[in-house]
C-alpha cells in the first residue's frame, strides 16, 4: 500500500517560487467554501476556555453523563507527553460529535470532531499533555452529551520545550 | 513545497478507512524556545474531509494537538478509485490541500 502525494509536488519543485504562490491561491478558493458550504464555525470560544468544565460548557452547553458505550483508549503512562496516541470508539447510536480534553492542559479542549450520519463513531488522534492528568472524551450523541475518562500518567510534559 | 497532507484511503467493503498524516508545527503558544521566548501559537485550526461533494469528517483543533498531527477515521461507503478531497486551515490563515484515491 502506498501513501498518495499531492500529484502536483514535484512540479512545484521544479517551477519554483512562482508555482507555489499560484498553488496557494488555488488552495484558498477550494477550501473556504467547502468549510462554508458545511457550516462548520470554529469553536473559537471552547478552545480559550482553561478549564475542562468551561470548555464542555462553551462547546456543548450542557453537561455530560458518564457512559460505558465509550471506550477510551489511552496509555496508563506516557513517556512522552508531547505525543500520546489516544483514540476512541463508541457503540452509542447518532453519535454527532466527539471531543478530547486533557483537564490539566493551559487550554483543556484538544479537538473537537464532527461525525456526519455515516461516518463510523471512532477516532484515532495523538495529543500532547503537559503533565499527568484526567483525559476526557464527549460523544455526543442523539442530542445528549456523554462522556468517559482515563488518568494518564505523564513522565516528560509536553508543553514544556 | 510539496503537499503537506498525506492521505490513505482503504476500502474495505462496507467501509472505507482513512489515515491522515500532516506536517504542521501545531505550536501552541505556551512553549518557550531556547532564548526563553514564546513560540507564537501556530496550530491547524480545521480540517475537512469530503467524499461526493459531502464532508465526512471534520476536526476542529486546538495548540493541544500533538506536532506532524495524525488522524484515523472511517466512512461507510466509499467506492475504490474515487476521490477522497482533504484541506486544512491554520490560526495564520494559510491552507493546504489534496486529494487522495481510494485504494
Amino acid at each position: 500500500m502506498t501513501i498518495t502525494d499531492n500529484k502536483f509536488s514535484r512540479r512545484v519543485i521544479l517551477q519554483g517560487a512562482g508555482a507555489v504562490a499560484l498553488v496557494g491561491l488555488g488552495n484558498m478558493s477550494f477550501a473556504l467554501p467547502a468549510f462554508a458550504a458545511a457550516n462548520d464555525k470554529y469553536p473559537e470560544a471552547a478552545f480559550k476556555q482553561k478549564s475542562d468544565a468551561d470548555a464542555i460548557k462553551a462547546l456543548y452547553g450542557k453537561t455530560a453523563e458518564t457512559s460505558d458505550k465509550i471506550k477510551l483508549d489511552a496509555p496508563e503512562i506516557a513517556e512522552n507527553g508531547a505525543v500520546v496516541p489516544v483514540s476512541v470508539t463508541t457503540t452509542l447510536a447518532d453519535v454527532s460529535s466527539i471531543s478530547f480534553l486533557v483537564a490539566e492542559n493551559p487550554i483543556a479542549l484538544v479537538a473537537s470532531y464532527r461525525i456526519p450520519a455515516g461516518t463510523v463513531p471512532s477516532v484515532a488522534n495523538r495529543i500532547k499533555m503537559a503533565k499527568t492528568s484526567k483525559v476526557t472524551v464527549l460523544v455526543e450523541a442523539g442530542g445528549k452529551l456523554y462522556s468517559a475518562d482515563k488518568e494518564v500518567k505523564v513522565t516528560v510534559g509536553g508543553c514544556g520545550g | 513545497m510539496a503537499s503537506t497532507i498525506r492521505v490513505r484511503a482503504t476500502n474495505n467493503g462496507d467501509i472505507t478507512e482513512v489515515q491522515a498524516l500532516i506536517q504542521h508545527p501545531m505550536d501552541s503558544g505556551f512553549v518557550k524556545d531556547s532564548k526563553g521566548e514564546i513560540i507564537p501559537a501556530h496550530f491547524i485550526q480545521q480540517l475537512t474531509f469530503e467524499y461526493d461533494g459531502k464532508p465526512v469528517f471534520s476536526a476542529d483543533w486546538g495548540g493541544g494537538i500533538s506536532k506532524d498531527p495524525y488522524v484515523k477515521f472511517a466512512f461507510k461507503g466509499g467506492k475504490k478509485g474515487d476521490e477522497l478531497k482533504v484541506s486544512w486551515v491554520d490560526n495564520k490563515g494559510a491552507t493546504d490541500s489534496t486529494t487522495a484515491k481510494i485504494g
